[in-house]
């Protein structure tokens, strides 16, 4: 199919079947799955549904500008903590709450991205892994933010015109409208001006320079946009628990999310959430079936050792493995599959 | 009023850990010298010696120094194996695949240690009394003097080895430019398989002092944080910078923990060389000593 007009070429939808494919992907997340399904697998997919906004805002950084951020886990606590203290202190609606979690994290988010525009690759990876641990300890060290004990905030559940939202099918609700929000949001940024700006910046920094892109205001722009979407993470999940924890927010949930993004595929929106979706699960996958099968091969004791391990192994080992054998992550192999299927039973 | 006691305890404290974090921070800066990877599973490293050195001693029985060498050849197996497996299919990417793949690596390394020798702390124990040497005010652990002359000792060596031997010119000459060694008739993959042995070879080494002092167990990857302060004060490819910003960090952290532990209630120690990395970062963040490319765009 030619593209005539920049019209086209812009357009949300390529093709025409792409409006009844979202419409009856809609319906589906909607309506089919919420009936069917049991609330413990909705709460697996609110959790999936909060690493999705995540791992979007991550790729917005990662995947399509190029820079790096072994940060974003802190960032989330910053997001967490600023709309905890928002709800506590003053009693603040959610909307609130979650606004000034996102802009806060946002503001965080560029400050740490300050030193991306005189260092880049592997400076910027150490510089934000010290505004990780800085964040972490800042955090954990200051009454004021942490609110004392074990540096836990309880916060309400959120309320929707006086309608409480409380049990995991209400949160599913809640947080879908999140999801397709951040979806829409990501396509539409990286089609824009913005986006293509970030591209630039990605494939050719010099030569987006020469171009007339302002490269220190938009890898700033960048990091604030990912920092905001991290902080809107952060809030969610706070909101999802009820009660923000930095324990929920360290080192090693920035490295699950650079993991989501490289195993979905960088500078890819679908990409983002088959990462989203298969880092959430693995851990659960390993749980159920250690525990329904491991029995038969090992003592109660070794599958309590068994577990984490696993979960680790399994998921360094594929970080390597996509990085050595499929750079573009699921997402391509999503691509070969359907191109493979579009004209099937041809060759090509 | 000063207490100067208490100040030259944190000193010395900080100057012999310092050389210590030294130690790990070698093996750091071999593989970025050579190689241009940066390499975030150093801890694990570390930690993964130090597994390997005490099955051999508990399970195996072996005597402490069949252990130690066994570690040493694990490590240089396991820095060629990497090498030829994964580091190798990267050459030319994105400098985040490299970063990526050591991160993926250090999870698996984590995984992998507890899983096979168990999540229990174990003691290594070498045959040097525990008993602290007293120097008037001075209270040293030998621990700690053994592991400061390991460092010593294998900065003096890999000093050596690169100013003066052909292996060592060959390896400076492959960091300098890749593409001009190999016109020069240098096997560059092979020294990139070497510098990764080196690495196993410190970090054995590494492995067998920091899990004397700290214990063998998952924990003893956490030193691998320190290496990232350490490499960026000193210079990420500066064998003196290594030392010179070990100590700083080791004296920094220790007069820090000293002086502001007791108002905010501990935890310095693994936040101040940060933020003074951060300031590096800002002022300088070639480093002390290292090559002064860095590109600004």
């Amino acid at each position: 199919m030619l593209k005539t007009t920049y019209e086209a070429d812009m357009a949300l939808y390529p093709l025409p079947i792409a409006r009844w494919t979202v419409a009856a992907i809609a319906v589906l997340f909607f309506v089919v799955l919420p009936l069917v399904l049991h609330e413990y697998y909705l709460s697996i997919i609110n959790l999936v549904s909060i690493a999705c906004i995540g791992a979007l805002g991550l790729n917005i950084l990662v995947g399509y500008t190029g820079q790096i951020s072994v940060g974003h886990g802190a960032f989330m606590s910053v997001g967490a903590y600023t709309a905890a203290n928002f709800a506590v202190r003053m009693g603040a609606p959610w909307p609130v709450n979650l606004i000034a979690g996102g802009l806060m994290a946002a503001l965080v988010g560029a400050i740490v991205g300050i030193p991306s525009l005189r260092i880049k690759g592997l400076y910027l990876a150490i510089a934000t892994l010290a505004g990780q641990l800085i964040i972490e300890w800042t955090i954990n060290h200051v009454t004021f933010i942490s609110g004392g004990v074990q540096a836990s905030i309880e916060v309400p559940r959120p309320e929707i015109f006086g309608f409480r939202i409380a049990s995991q099918t209400e949160m599913y609700f809640f947080l879908l409208g999140f999801v397709v929000l951040a979806v829409v949001g990501t396509m539409n940024l990286v089609r824009s001006r913005i986006g293509r700006a970030f591209v630039a910046i990605r494939d050719q920094d010099i030569a987006a320079e020469i171009i007339g892109i302002n490269i220190f205001r938009y890898k700033l722009l960048a990091f604030a946009i990912s920092s905001f979407y991290a902080g809107i993470t952060g809030v969610l999940y706070t909101y999802y628990l009820g009660v923000a924890n930095y324990e929920q927010f360290q080192i090693n949930v920035s490295i699950d999310y650079l993991a989501m993004i490289i195993i979905g595929g960088l500078g890819s929106v679908l990409g983002s959430i088959f990462g989203a979706i298969f880092v959430t699960l693995l851990p659960i996958v390993i749980r159920l079936s250690m525990e329904s099968f491991g029995g038969y091969l090992f003592s109660d004791a070794a599958i309590l050792n068994i577990i984490p391990n696993m979960r680790l192994i399994l998921f360094g080992g594929l970080i390597i493995i996509f990085l050595v054998a499929e750079p573009e992550g699921l997402n391509r192999l999503w691509r070969n599959i359907r191109s493979y299927f579009r004209v099937w039973p041809f060759a090509y | 009023m000063f207490d100067w006691q208490f100040f030259v305890l944190l000193m010395s404290n900080g100057i012999l850990i310092g050389l210590m974090y030294s130690l790990i921070a070698l093996g750091f800066v071999l593989v970025y010298k050579a190689t241009d990877a940066i390499n975030f599973a150093q801890g694990e490293f570390v930690m993964i010696a130090g597994f390997v050195v005490v099955a051999f001693l508990f399970t195996y029985h072996m005597p402490l120094w069949v252990s130690i060498v066994a570690g040493l050849v694990a490590m240089v197996a396991f820095g060629f194996g990497l090498e030829r497996v994964v580091l190798r299919k990267l050459i030319g990417r994105p400098i985040i695949a490299v970063v990526m793949a050591t991160i993926g690596l250090a999870a698996v390394l984590r995984g992998l240690g507890p899983l096979t020798w168990g999540a229990d702390t174990k003691n290594l124990a070498l045959p040097i009394s525990d008993e602290p040497f007293i120097l008037g005010p001075l209270f040293v652990p030998p621990i700690q003097i053994l592991g400061a002359a390991v460092s010593l000792a294998f900065l003096a060596i890999f000093g050596w080895f690169f100013l003066k031997s052909r292996k060592g010119i060959a390896m400076r000459a492959v960091a300098d430019s890749q593409q001009v060694a190999m016109a020069m008739g240098i096997n560059v993959e092979r020294y990139f398989a070497l510098a990764w042995a080196m690495t196993g070879v410190v970090s054995a080494l590494g492995g067998v002092v920091w899990g004397s002092l700290l214990g063998v167990d998952v924990h003893l990857a956490l030193v691998g944080f320190k290496v990232f302060p350490v490499v960026i004060l000193g210079g990420l490819d500066s064998i003196p910078g290594a030392i010179l910003g070990g100590l700083i960090v080791g004296i920094v952290e220790n007069v820090a923990a000293g002086y502001i532990d007791p108002y905010v209630g501990g935890g310095t120690k693994d936040f101040a060389p940060y933020v003074l990395m951060i300031a590096a970062l800002m002022v300088r963040p070639y480093g002390i000593f290292g090559k002064r490319i860095i590109e600004r765009v």
